[in-house]
């Protein structure tokens, strides 16, 4: 029991430790491998609380897809990092007002109020079976190709629409760009490419 | 302190949504981290799902999690492209200097 609350308490310290230094850093590379930080523990939060096969999508799929999607783009844009930080108290004071209000609301009236589960609520509609009978992804993949397999086909749809839509946004013809054209090269003929010239002996062209 | 409860993970997701949110006010140079913040914003929404999903004893909040997280992969897919070919277009992704919309 102390294991598992000692673990919490540093997996939950990193993500939010990782979380400050996101948004802080002036370095964006740096604010991205900060980013995989917060992914990678609070993947450790989700395995101490049972969801293994969330965790591991968190980390395969975030860490291992759309952060380093994150790092590509934040490599291929030259962003001017000296740049940054100008104007910064001007829109921290808003941020922190705002931020700073969201916060005592969230943890006063939320955290407070759900430091334990209500006792009035309904019975689970697709209870955790036990882990030890069966793992928590096999649990998840009853459910979610039979129950839910709208919003899973759903979900793929997504996908492919974000897919094409990126592909689409960012395929461009760059004029003046040689390229190799095989219908062009096999469609070419003998008499438009080479041409016969009667050249006279001794006269030259 | 040792009995680790509900209310500990959404004080977790709560300081998380908060930092997000403030990251969105903070940054006026780099759209980048304004995503990036986006991302810990949905986070923090993931881990509240699953803080209730298992306190509860109820499945369908990992699954509604999962959902979250494909809908956020397709938003950084979208997201990254319309800023790679802005950036080809403009040459800067500084947020002030997006106003071409403003009338």
């Amino acid at each position: 029991m102390a294991i598992a609350a000692l673990s919490f308490y540093v997996f939950a310290f990193i993500t939010l430790f990782a979380a400050v230094n996101v948004i802080f850093t002036r370095n964006p590379v740096h604010s991205v491998l900060f980013l995989i930080l917060a992914f990678f523990s609070s993947a450790g939060l989700f395995v101490l609380i049972g969801a293994e096969f969330l965790a591991m999508v968190l980390v395969i799929v975030y860490v291992g897809a759309v952060a380093v999607l994150f790092l590509f783009v934040v490599m291929m844009l030259d962003v001017d990092v000296a740049a940054r930080g100008k104007g910064l108290a001007r829109h921290a004071s808003v941020g922190a007002l705002v931020g700073g209000l969201l916060l005592v609301e969230l943890v006063l009236f939320v955290g407070g109020r759900f430091s334990s589960l209500p006792t009035n609520v309904a019975a689970p509609s697709q209870p955790i079976p036990d882990m030890a009978v069966r793992s928590n992804t096999q649990a998840l993949g009853d459910v979610l190709y039979t129950d839910y397999i709208v919003l899973f086909q759903t979900a793929g749809l997504i996908l492919l629409v974000a897919m094409v839509g990126a592909i689409v946004l960012t395929l461009r013809k760059r004029p003046g760009v040689k390229r190799q054209d095989v219908r062009k090269q096999t469609l070419r003929r003998i008499d438009e490419a080479v041409e016969l010239k009667k050249v006279e002996p001794g006269a030259g062209l | 302190m040792l009995e680790i409860g509900l209310g500990h993970y959404l004080t977790v997701a709560a300081i998380l949504f908060t930092l997000g949110v403030f990251g969105i006010f903070l940054n006026r140079k780099n759209v980048i981290i304004i995503l990036m913040s986006l991302e810990l914003i949905l986070l923090a929404v993931n881990v509240n799902f699953v803080a209730f999903s298992h306190f509860s004893g109820d499945l369908t909040g990992q699954v509604f999690s999962l959902l979250i997280l494909t809908v956020a992969a397709a938003e950084a897919a979208i997201g990254l492209a319309i800023l790679v070919i802005y950036f080809r277009n403009r040459g800067s992704i500084e947020v002030d200097d997006i106003n071409v919309m403003k009338g």
